[in-house]
């Protein structure tokens, strides 16, 4: 049933009959006061909050939209003189995960994840397994991985970015670039050596987000990121890889244990080349040894042998003691100086000078040592560098071995001479080749590219007395000289072999260091190249017939890819007449 | 007095219509900003992939066995080379 009012009419608002009824004013006043004690609760509770708790409150609206961004900064790039790459950092990801989120998963997503960070659910679950709030899954992730990862949507597992380290040149450079660790931090090589400049500082920002994580707006002042300074070596990679593939190819013909090759421009002593076997790729270095990760050219030393005549021959030069053509008996090929005998290779009569160095007489050069005082060889062999760290920078530079000369006896002098009794590193031995190359200059190394103008090496001696040490070492390079397979054909080149033999325990085994070290072109030297085979054990020991071959296919080589005009003339005859055009 | 009143409170209002749209439309910009930064920076990111990409296609290894192997390529020897005076000494090759 439905019931109809019907609307009242009849009276005025005024008239209403509610409007007639007689109140006591209290009544009315009682309500105003009610209405302006609370309103004046209100006010007291707006004065609390925005006055005497606005701080924490603002803080706390601030975290709910405001963000600190970490701005991350690569490291700086490794590149070779012309710009090669080195060492480049890329990114990638870290997976990780708040544990107990992540138990949470069930077995098919277990398995998923497992299967797309190629490893056993087993490990996974270890890894889940602790009781922190915070573990890696994995590290080093490949971004297309971590995406896919991501796609999954699973709980607890997170993703960061960070930078892994490519070395594209591979074991070619392994030792003189390095590697960093897992937080790139250098570890070795230069990584090590410029880690101040490589790395990266990174930036942070500070910005308001909106509900769907957008970032509308930046707040404050933000920090910019700075990247890594890139380094640019003195190094050629294409130098380079000709010194490592024909070193490779020198031990693996003569079954040596090891070796190294330097090569230097002597214009401004940058050090376009620097290898050394056993390497190993630092882009995987899983199983390594210590012998593998040795920078032998630097960080060891060894009795160089002849290698070092040249040095007494100069010096004796240098103090007027012989002249180029001066003759020395060097018969019988046998020399007792107190309790020790030192005996040539081979038997020689008389010989001039240069002839001693041609043919590495030891009787020779100890024969022209004897004339000096220790302290006179001792400060030549100082000045030239041995004996104190080339300088380099390079983590592991060694000083080599060089006693004082106060207690030396006349027979350590004069195996001295011919470079045993005293230990150098490659690097040393090339460095102080520069004198010859340089007009008597030592020139100070540098592994950086030198940009500006080139730096001022040492007078150490003469020019003239460099210059006719530079014919005796051409002298030695060339047929009738110890290491006629050193040659180069179109160039004129000066070196000189070293055969050592090495110390085990304080005695002198059948093991042998054979070395050559030569200077190139020798009208205008622009390069010095040191070869040292470690324990050639095949296809002779003899430093002319295992380094030499080495040395001449590095010093063609570099040569070449310098531009460097060949200057032997007669090469150049033959040329015309011979093939005519290319 | 009351018209001029109305005309105070239409002119806060649009200035306040107007802060909102204005603040709204910065928002837009500096996400669109955003947007293209991130671009960039991902960019960069391609450009080193591409780099090492390069180095590794372009190592000296690698040319050496395809310039051997393939293209039978040797080095020419001290009588294949013929030196042009001039040019040697200017230092070109």
């Amino acid at each position: 049933m439905v019931v109809r009012r019907r609307p009242q009419r009849g009276h005025r608002f005024t008239e209403s009959p509610v409007l007639q009824l007689a109140l006591q004013g209290w009544r009315s006043r009682m309500v105003g006061l009610l209405l302006m004690g609370a309103f004046l609760a209100l006010v007291m509770r707006g004065f609390y909050l925005q006055v005497i708790n606005n701080d924490f409150l603002q803080q706390k609206g601030d975290s709910r939209y405001l963000r600190d961004i970490e701005i991350s900064a690569s490291r700086g790039k490794i590149v070779d003189r012309n710009g090669d790459m080195l060492a480049v950092s890329t990114p990638m990801k870290t997976v990780w995960a708040i544990p107990g989120d992540a138990r949470t998963m069930n077995a098919p997503q277990k398995r998923q994840l497992a299967e797309l960070l190629d490893m056993s659910v087993r490990e996974l679950d270890g890894k889940i397994a602790t009781e922190k709030t915070f573990t890696f899954i994995k590290r080093q992730v490949s971004p297309e991985t971590a995406d896919r990862v991501a796609a999954l949507k699973l709980p607890g597992i997170h993703q960061e970015k960070e930078y892994r380290r490519f070395y594209p040149t591979g074991d070619m450079t392994a030792h003189i670039v390095g590697f960093t660790g897992v937080d790139d931090k250098g570890l070795e090589g230069v990584e090590l050596a410029f880690q101040g400049s490589l790395l990266g500082r990174a930036g942070s920002r500070t910005v308001i987000r909106d509900r769907r994580g957008n970032i509308v707006e930046d707040v404050g002042a933000t920090k910019p990121p700075q990247d890594g300074k890139d380094v640019r070596l003195a190094l050629d990679s294409k130098i380079q890889y000709l010194a490592y593939s024909q070193l490779k190819e020198a031990i693996e013909k003569h079954s040596a244990k090891a070796g190294g090759a330097v090569v230097i421009d002597a214009r401004n002593g940058e050090v376009l080349a620097l290898v050394n076997w056993p390497t190993y790729n630092p882009n995987n270095r899983e199983k390594l040894s210590g012998a593998q990760l040795r920078n032998r050219a630097i960080t060891d030393t060894y009795e160089p042998g002849s290698v070092m005549k040249p040095f007494t021959a100069a010096l004796a030069l240098e103090r007027g003691k012989v002249r180029f053509d001066t003759v020395i008996n060097c018969a019988p090929g046998k020399l007792t100086i107190g309790p020790a005998t030192i005996s040539d290779a081979h038997p020689h009569g008389a010989l001039t000078v240069a002839q001693v160095i041609q043919k590495s007489s030891n009787v020779g050069t100890a024969k022209i040592a004897l004339g000096f005082s220790p302290k006179e060889m001792w400060d030549m062999f100082d000045s030239v560098g041995f004996g104190q760290a080339p300088n380099l920078g390079f983590p592991g530079e060694v000083n080599g071995r060089l006693r004082p000369w106060k207690n030396w006896r006349p027979i350590e002098q004069a195996t001295m001479s011919y470079g045993h009794g005293i230990a150098v590193s490659l690097i040393q031995m090339a460095r102080a080749y520069t004198v010859f190359a340089r007009d008597g200059e030592l020139m100070p190394l540098s592994l950086l590219k030198v940009d500006d103008a080139p730096p001022r090496g040492t007078r150490i001696f003469s020019p003239q007395t460099a210059k006719e040490l530079r014919a005796m070492l051409e002298m030695a390079a060339g047929p009738e000289g110890t290491a006629p397979k050193a040659r180069v054909p179109g160039y004129r080149i000066g070196g000189k072999t070293g055969t050592a033999h090495k110390l085990e325990g304080g005695v002198y085994a059948r093991k042998y260091v054979a070395s050559f070290v030569g200077i190139a072109p020798i009208s205008d030297p622009r390069l010095v190249v040191a070869v040292m085979i470690d324990e050639p054990t095949a296809g002779g020991h003899y430093g002319g017939d295992v380094a030499g071959p080495a040395f001449s296919q590095i010093m063609g080589g570099a040569l070449r890819t310098l531009g460097i005009p060949p200057d032997a003339p007669i090469q150049v005859a033959t040329a015309d007449q011979g093939k005519g055009k290319l | 007095m009351l018209r001029f009143n109305m005309i105070l409170l239409l002119i806060v209002v649009v200035c306040a219509l107007g802060t909102v749209t204005s603040q709204h439309r910065a928002r837009k910009l500096f996400q669109a900003l955003e947007v293209e930064q991130e671009r960039a920076r991902q960019l960069d990111i391609e450009y080193g992939q591409l780099q090492l990409e390069m180095s590794t296609w372009a190592n000296h290894p690698r040319i050496e066995k395809i310039a051997r192997e393939r293209l039978h390529m040797v080095a020419p020897d001290a009588l294949g080379r013929v030196v042009q005076p001039q040019a040697a000494r200017k230092g070109g090759r």
